[in-house]
């Protein structure tokens, strides 16, 4: 009897185990089809000659990481010195992005609170306006913000029509314009992570903060801010990752003066005037950039798991 | 000492307060003196934490003044009260650990770091915590996070110190321990404490003098013996502890003792609440106060209908002439007799011990 139960406790588990294996393939094809073999292609050319009308010759070539960070001169044979066009780009692309970070971070987290301390059905109803815009397709909505911003657009309009200024703001095509785009682009993932953080924090650390003579910025600063943290940090990456490889807003807002990393890799691809070994390779920096920024994440998560 | 002559810390002024058509507090007026353990107690709803809060400055309140040693503190934040709390889930920071917790509202108030550090393990010895003060809130069990929170209220060194439920989530014996554990702390300390719960039991054995509410008002003020003894109405006298309440003919009222009328027409010489009035009202007597005797001796008969035990006690119910049922209490010793059900039986009333009530 008693062998009877554990024969068939066993054959149990086996199979068990076996569906376990059978259930994990979905995920094990997903992450192969769209992450592995993406960003191993995208490895594999960054290391190969350019073909001149688009696609690459099977040759293996450092050219493309070469070209990025050195200036050859025109013929490629004067000595080598740092190429400052694409670090520029690269550096303008962190700094646009960073901004429309902390943008997003100064008008998502009151928005988060507002709504996490909203009562149920109010609530959801803020949420779902928060959303609302983005059924709609990005293209459109940057286009729209160009149509809103630009010298005779609405919003120039309605500032000289109240004397506010006496000629145009040139918004259109500044570094403005584009961590705006960026701004309107990614606030969600900002306001969402914030939100599901706010919404389990305790409102009594808040009067227990007060009680204890805490300022209503020492109770932020102090209390609310520590224990949220999660939520902004992860909503920080998910505006600012996105934002550093974004093309439409630097394109459609920012003009040729605002060019970012995003472009420069696009008009790689684009047409016959491409390169696509240096695309690869841009794009391989970025990776780069990306997951310096998650390690850092990945680490003060763990310290904090710690404690 | 006589009443008069203690100082005020806390003075409810005819405090009211509504949420829409719902009114929390009805008039509240209540005297809590410096360094005494005051106890708000009444089933849940009934006002005691909104009284409580009302202090700390979480609620606002629409009519009346609250004065803290005189002052009018109706006003003031929450920051600005010299009171501290221990809250009911104790909502310790949950980022920082039991030093830092402790430490924090000394830091607000701008005490130098040494000297908050200093202090902190002060207050950690006091609550008996001094090997715990590296660990964060999640490592402790329930009793040592209720201490971290005793902790870090007193740690400021208010002069009021609210407690707001601050034993409901313990387990009994635990929490047997430590209602003596913080009755001996007020008294160390000198702090007026001011207790909220719904358990009679704890307001008993711990206060000073308790504050009955009910529906947003105050029923009765008074020390334990008093509220359980004197009571002045029937809520009072069926919420802190059992009752019976038996329909009487009462006369009248004359220096706090009155002549009632028993059914069955037995008089009885007792004492009478502020508010009793002649005509027909309510005696109280405690179940434990009612004695069975021989039937020619008895001021009260009837049969009786159920026998329940209750370990330390035996539970009769008695069905009087009225159709009303007196519960007696019979202790459970050897020397006990236990009337059988169905059996006609006479009891006597404790006059000392019953009380014709107020309306």
């Amino acid at each position: 009897m008693a062998a009877d139960i554990s024969s068939g406790g066993s054959s149990t588990i086996t199979t068990y185990q076996g569906q376990g294996a059978r259930m994990m393939l979905p995920a094990w094809v997903i992450i192969g089809f769209f992450l592995v073999l993406p960003v191993g292609m995208m490895l594999v050319y960054s290391f190969l000659t350019k073909e001149f009308r688009g696609g690459v010759i099977w040759d293996f070539s450092l050219a493309a990481y070469d070209q990025f960070f050195f200036d050859r001169g025109l013929f490629g044979d004067e000595p080598p010195k740092i190429e400052w066009t694409y670090i520029t780009i690269f550096w303008r692309s962190i700094w646009q992005a960073a901004v429309a970070t902390v943008l997003c971070l100064l008008i998502g987290f009151p928005t988060a609170w507002f709504i996490a301390t909203r009562a149920g059905p109010a609530r959801s109803i803020w949420l779902f306006a928060i959303t609302i815009p983005y059924w709609v397709n990005l293209l459109i909505r940057t286009i729209s913000m160009k149509f809103l911003i630009r010298d005779n657009g609405p919003l120039n309009e309605f500032l000289l029509a109240i004397g506010v200024i006496g000629e145009p703001i040139g918004l259109i095509n500044t570094n403005f314009a584009v961590q705006l785009g960026l701004f309107y682009s990614y606030l969600p993932f900002m306001v969402l992570p914030i939100y599901a953080s706010v919404e389990r924090y305790n409102m009594a650390y808040s009067e227990a903060a007060a009680d204890l003579y805490a300022s209503k910025w020492a109770a932020l600063r102090f209390v609310v801010l520590p224990i949220v943290k999660p939520g902004i940090i992860a909503g920080c990456i998910l505006v600012f990752v996105p934002s550093l490889g974004a093309f439409l807003a630097p394109d459609l807002l920012g003009g040729a003066k605002n060019f970012m990393i995003g472009s420069l890799i696009e008009e790689q691809f684009k047409g016959n005037a491409g390169n696509w070994p240096f695309g690869a390779a841009a794009s391989m920096i970025l990776l780069s950039m990306v997951l310096v920024v998650l390690a850092f994440y990945a680490r003060a998560q763990t310290k904090a798991g710690d404690r | 000492m006589a009443n008069s002559d203690r100082q005020v810390a806390v003075k409810f002024e005819t405090v009211s307060k509504r949420y829409g058509t719902f009114t929390a507090l009805k008039q509240v007026s209540l005297d809590i003196f410096d360094n005494e353990f005051f106890t708000l107690l009444g089933p849940s709803g009934c006002g005691k934490t909104t009284l409580l809060r009302s202090i700390a400055g979480f609620e606002d309140i629409q009519d009346g003044a609250i004065r803290l040693f005189g002052e009018d503190i109706a006003e003031l934040p929450p920051n600005k009260r010299s009171v501290n709390t221990v809250f009911q889930n104790y909502a310790l920071f949950p980022h920082m650990d039991v030093t830092e917790n402790v430490m924090f509202g000394l830091r607000m108030l701008g005490t130098s770091e040494a000297e908050a550090r200093k202090r902190a393990q002060e207050v950690l010895d006091l609550v008996q915590l001094q090997s715990f003060a590296d660990r964060m809130p999640n490592q402790l069990s329930g009793g040592q996070q209720q201490r971290v929170a005793l902790a870090r209220a007193l740690a400021p060194n208010p002069r009021v110190l609210l407690l707001d439920e601050p034993l409901s989530a313990l387990d009994l014996k635990l929490r047997q321990a430590v209602r003596l554990e913080l009755q001996e702390l007020q008294k160390d300390t000198g702090i007026t404490f001011i207790f909220v719960t719904h358990d009679q039991e704890e307001a008993l054995t711990m206060s000073d003098r308790i504050a009955v509410i009910n529906a947003g008002e105050v029923q009765q003020v008074g020390n334990a013996r008093e509220i359980y003894e004197e009571p002045n109405n029937a809520f009072v006298a069926s919420f802190i502890g059992e009752t019976n309440l038996i329909k009487v003919d009462v006369g009248e009222p004359q220096d706090g003792k009155v002549a009632a009328t028993l059914p069955g027409g037995v008089q009885l010489n007792c004492s009478a609440a502020v508010g009793a009035h002649a005509g027909s009202g309510h005696l109280s007597i405690r179940p434990e106060r009612v004695n069975f005797c021989p039937l020619d001796k008895a001021n009260l008969t009837g049969t009786v209908q159920r026998v329940v035990y209750l370990g330390t006690d035996m539970q009769v119910e008695v069905a009087i002439q009225s159709g009303q049922t007196i519960n007696a209490r019979v202790q459970n010793t050897q020397m006990a007799v236990i009337p059988s059900i169905g059996e006609t039986v006479g009891m006597q009333l404790d006059a000392a011990a019953a009380r014709v009530l107020g309306a």
